[in-house]
């Protein structure tokens, strides 16, 4: 039940009430914006955020370069360990 | 999708199994004892079972599935009240599908349902609220619980409802808070968790400054965590690094979802409409102060509670259930004397069975991971 999903506004549908479409992988539906506005980032800024959407509501818009940099942390630890490796291998001959 | 396929690389897990391998070769801890850490999210439980996370991780580490699965930890008494609630006449009881199958002392909602009452799925509290508004002659309740992962979208609803003047729909609030239940683990006596994998999305909401007490009182790490097989290997590995290091500090690895600060958007929302309750009930675990909320004052007219009787009885859990020292991970559920007998998916005694999030209907479903390793070993 609390895991979310990420979808991607496509459409501003309701002004007043704060509701948007969503895309989630091919299937819309109407959502609910209140938790991803404010007055920086405004209802109409919205249009192609990626956003987590979670019981019919956008709860978190999602920060493509946070996303970016973890995966870089990742990709940094495997070349870590490949240069780790030929350490090893360059110490045991 | 968007960061989904990125966060399930089988390359990238394999280098974080080979690091975490490496940290538990290090770690004092390891030599004598397994390692427990704590995932205090039902969705991480979820996940790590999903993609037999478990079994990958080394023996050392042993992983102890919390108590953040909301269905989990619903008392038997508060499903009677919703039978109760739903066998009103004139009446639709709305629900999430996660707590149709939830067995009350007497029935579930499936039960009451196939009895002739009017229980529905919603996949939104939004759903409920346009039920209410197309049904107009009958009252309309939202079944509301989870964490503060679901706490806002009630909450907006609810004032939705009130902005469009939408008498006929009420909530019934369940909700439960995170921060009361982790401390209610971490002074248990039999506690043994020596580090936390903290729940993403409710973070989302609250940020990550709530948690601090938990690393600098109780010393222990905890590390934010999203719910993709690399999010929590990368997550163990965090919560492995401070322990090695001698650190206990909150640490976030879902950043892309989760901003240190929450969202005010949604706290402002969560606040208007609920206030902490003195003491709740929850399955397993007993009562534990403050740790549920209740709707104000203001909102009486929208409060299911108010608005019709709720029988509100006490029923204590089953004798044989064992599912509070499944919950605090004292021990594993298939240690429990009913597991897989007298409490099954098809006949479930305690709810772990019935959500997919509980720990205890995930080893039924997918076996118990170290069992499976030792079959592998030999
Ligand atoms: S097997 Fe059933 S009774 Fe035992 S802990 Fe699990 S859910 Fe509770």
């Amino acid at each position: 039940m609390c895991l979310g999903i990420p979808g991607q506004i496509i459409e501003i549908t309701d002004e007043a009430r704060k509701l948007a479409m969503v895309d989630v992988s091919g299937v819309h539906r109407e959502i609910n914006m209140a938790c991803v506005v404010n007055d920086d980032h405004r209802l109409n800024d919205c249009i192609g955020d990626w956003v987590l959407v979670h019981v019919g509501f956008a709860m978190s818009r999602i920060n493509e370069e946070e996303a970016a940099l973890t995966l870089k942390v990742l990709e940094e630890l495997g070349e870590a360990q490949e240069e780790i490796a030929a350490m090893r291998a360059s110490g045991q001959m | 999708m968007k960061y989904v396929d990125e966060f399930r690389d089988p390359e990238k897990a394999r280098t974080l199994l080979k690091e975490i391998n490496e940290l538990v070769e290090k770690i004092d801890i390891c030599k004598k004892r397994p390692l427990a850490i704590m995932e205090v999210c039902g969705g991480h439980t979820h996940s790590i079972f999903r993609y037999g996370i478990e079994g990958m991780l080394p023996k050392e580490i042993e992983l102890v599935h919390g108590p953040g699965c909301p269905v989990c930890v619903l008392p038997m008494g508060r499903v009677d009240d919703c039978v109760a609630l739903a066998e009103q006449p004139n009446m639709i009881f709305t629900t999430f599908g996660d707590a149709m199958r939830v067995p009350g002392s007497k029935k579930s909602l499936l039960q009451a349902k196939a009895d002739g009452a009017d229980v529905r799925m919603v996949y939104s509290p939004l759903d409920a609220l346009d039920l209410a508004r197309d049904n107009r002659d009958k009252e309309v309740v939202f079944f509301g619980l989870g964490f503060e992962t679901t706490m806002p979208s009630t909450a907006l609803t609810v004032l939705r409802a009130q902005a469009d003047g939408i008498k006929n729909f009420s909530l019934f609030c369940n909700h439960i808070t995170i921060i009361p239940t982790v401390k209610a683990i971490l002074d248990s006596p039999d506690m043994k968790i020596d580090g936390f994998l903290g729940p993403g999305h409710v973070s989302m909401v609250i940020g990550t400054k709530p948690y601090e007490f938990i690393a600098n009182h109780y010393k222990r790490p905890l590390v934010v965590a999203g719910f993709e097989p690399l999010d929590v290997l990368h997550s163990v590995w965090m919560v492995l690094k401070q322990i090695d290091e001698g650190r206990s500090e909150i640490e976030n690895q879902y950043v892309r979802i989760v901003p240190d600060e929450g969202n005010d958007e949604a706290l402002n929302a969560v606040s208007k409409v609920f206030e902490l309750r003195e003491f709740f009930e929850w399955r397993g675990l007993g009562s534990i102060d403050h740790s549920g909320v209740r709707m104000r004052e203001e909102y009486a007219d929208f409060d299911a509670e108010r608005k019709f009787s709720v029988p509100n009885i006490k029923i204590a859990d089953p004798k044989s259930c064992q599912c509070g020292e499944v919950l605090k991970g004292v021990i594993k559920p298939f240690e429990c004397k009913v597991f897989g007998k007298a409490c099954t998916p098809e006949m479930p005694l305690g709810a772990l069975m019935v959500s997919s999030e509980g720990a205890c209907a995930a080893y039924y479903q997918f076996g118990d991971p170290d069992r499976l390793r030792e079959l592998e070993e030999v």
